[in-house]
């Protein structure tokens, strides 16, 4: 090796180490060089789309064109009063686009009522799952990943074959004799996609509750059976509370994503049926009034977090999670 | 005190998977039957439904279509889970929580929010034509977080030790990472590789807003669901995608638990 090559390649190591003495001191600059690519990735598809709906909310649609001079009056269509209320289901709604406001109100319900069940379905598999079995954990885990991961499209397609005039559960019933007539009552309403939807979902709720369950020290439940609890008394007074942070995880997780849900009221809701994603979906679409439909994107997002808000307040989840870090 | 309640707890559990797979398992039932409609009592058991099915050229398009982005999604998606795996779990970084948190948002945050979202900054702000790019870029953003979950898991399963033994014998963090780090996260590399494909290819709301005249499966599905003569067919394809799905997850699951436990290097 002739002396040249061996000075500038000492020249390179020096440099080499000199950058990499940079790097040592700042040790997360490395980090944030080896997370750049993805948070570019993110800043584009996932920051930028929501400011640019924020600012497409201000917007107003003229035909085909988009008319950029800012204005609240999408909001304002969305909340605009009225003297004479939209009566829904025996509530007034005082809007005079109240189509609106009943959808997000109607999402919201059917998601509440939907994440109560799939907590109350859950749990119970949870509980099996951290405290009853012993061998085959691994099976029983996949077996209730599996469908968390299968086409959601289809899960819905298939309560869709359950539920219709036509369908399995009518043609089972009258084939045993049971009812002559198909019952009209399965599909096409509100409690179709309330059913679809705690199916669709109840899997993503068993292991952040899974793991809660699985964290509690065991042999606190030992210490209030040897001071005489009984079973029942244990689980309500030392494995439902120290569990309370996966479940509330769990809801979380069910009711953010259910609220703008698109598939299943398309499928199964009918007209009886619709949430506030198919009215986003056709503002976007057919009626195309895409900064009304961003407004309204924009209101059920806020209106979400607040609820979430609320509820994490109300269960005292972040008192929770501090003792939880402290313990 | 659990002991007392295994009876009736196992009773819950098995009754729980019936009713989690009864429906679809009904789904694929009936693509065997020799009826039109999904309807009891069964007739006779016949593969004609799936002949018509895959005969079906539009089919056979949008099946290639959806393997092409779901294959260019995976790769992208897994190589960038790596890289913020990497750094999350390697560096301390300043405002990690609020970086990892909005990197992680896709999981919570509805579809249809992005959806619109993606679809107003690519047309009225890029002014891109939609196409199987489009969807694409929209299923990246979805698949991200879950590589990057499945691969943080993974980098934290295994034993630091081998790295800083790297490091001390001499090497350089490059190499490190490509003779020690690289083949102990090989597992979940695959793993997080397959996740993703099941997503991107399954994957139906942001398909819906992103894409142009080319259809992936679940679009081409869901545009079928509109014929009732086609039902037939369309169970066939919906078993099949199931069971295409299901081999590709547990496949998935086994790699991503092998050799987790600190020590045991079983994924070399």
């Amino acid at each position: 090796m002739s002396q040249g090559s061996l000075a500038s390649g000492m020249e390179a190591q020096r440099s080499r180490k000199a950058s990499f003495r940079i790097m040592q001191d700042r040790p997360w600059l490395a980090g944030y060089a080896l997370l750049s690519p993805t948070m570019l990735l993110m800043l584009v598809l996932l920051v930028a789309p929501i400011v640019a709906l924020i600012a497409m909310s201000f917007w107003t649609q003229n035909g085909f064109q988009i008319d950029t001079s800012p204005t609240a009056n999408n909001y304002w269509r969305l909340v605009a009063p009225s003297a004479t209320p939209t009566i829904w289901n025996g509530i007034p709604f005082p809007f005079e686009n109240a189509v609106y406001a009943i959808a997000l109100f109607k999402s919201i319900l059917i998601s509440l009522v939907t994440t109560l069940f799939v907590i109350l379905i859950a749990y119970p598999m949870a509980y099996f799952l951290a405290f009853a079995v012993g061998r085959n954990k691994t099976i029983w885990l996949i077996l209730i990943t599996i469908p968390f991961w299968t086409s959601y499209l289809l899960r819905v397609f298939a309560w869709k074959i359950m539920l219709g005039f036509n369908g399995v559960i009518n043609s089972g019933l009258v084939s045993l004799g049971i009812i002559d007539q198909p019952l009209t009552f399965l599909l096409y309403n509100p409690a179709a996609v309330v059913i679809t939807l705690v199916h669709a979902w109840v899997a993503f709720a068993i292991l952040p509750i899974y793991v809660s369950l699985e964290k509690i020290d065991r042999s606190l439940l030992e210490a209030a059976t040897d001071l005489g609890d009984r079973p029942w008394q244990v689980f309500r007074r030392v494995t439902l509370p120290l569990s309370a942070p996966g479940t509330i995880a769990a809801s979380l997780l069910v009711f953010i994503p259910t609220v703008g849900d698109y598939v299943t009221p398309t499928l199964v809701g009918g007209a009886g049926g619709t949430m506030v994603g198919n009215l986003i979906q056709t503002l976007f679409g057919r009626q195309n009034d895409q900064p009304l439909g961003a407004a309204l994107s924009i209101v059920m997002m806020i209106v979400v977090t607040l609820i979430v808000c609320l509820f994490l307040w109300s269960t005292g989840y972040g008192r929770m999670r501090a003792r939880e870090a402290s313990s | 005190m659990s002991r007392l309640g295994i009876g009736p707890l196992k009773l819950y559990g098995l009754l729980f998977i019936v009713y989690l797979y009864g429906p679809v398992l009904l789904m694929s039932v009936f693509s065997f039957n020799d009826n039109i409609f999904a309807v009891f009592p069964l007739k006779a058991f016949t593969l004609k439904h799936y002949q018509a099915a895959f005969a079906n050229q539009s089919l056979i398009n949008a099946l290639w279509n959806s393997v092409r982005v779901a294959v260019i999604v995976s790769t992208v998606s897994t190589f960038m889970g790596l890289l913020a795996a990497m750094a999350t779990t390697r560096y301390r970084l300043p405002f990690q929580g609020p970086v990892v948190g909005t990197i992680m948002l896709p999981l919570v945050v509805p579809s249809i929010i992005f959806g619109v979202g993606i679809l107003v900054v690519l047309r009225k702000v890029l002014d891109v034509e939609l196409s199987l790019a489009t969807v694409a870029a929209g299923h990246v953003m979805l698949c991200v977080p879950f590589s990057m979950l499945v691969l943080v898991s993974r980098l934290e399963g295994f034993d630091r030790s081998l790295e800083e033994a790297s490091a001390d014998l001499g090497e350089r963090p490059l190499m490190t990472f490509w003779r020690v780090t690289l083949p102990l996260a090989i597992p979940g590399i695959v793993s997080s590789f397959l996740m993703c494909f099941t997503v991107s290819f399954d994957e139906f709301v942001l398909a819906f807003f992103l894409s142009g005249t080319e259809q992936t499966l679940p679009i081409f599905l869901y545009s079928q669901l509109r014929f009732p003569q086609k039902l037939p067919s369309m169970l066939a394809l919906g078993s099949t995608i199931l069971l295409a799905s299901t081999i590709i997850v547990v496949t998935a699951e086994l790699m991503r638990k092998r050799g987790i436990q600190p020590g045991t290097p079983s994924g070399i």
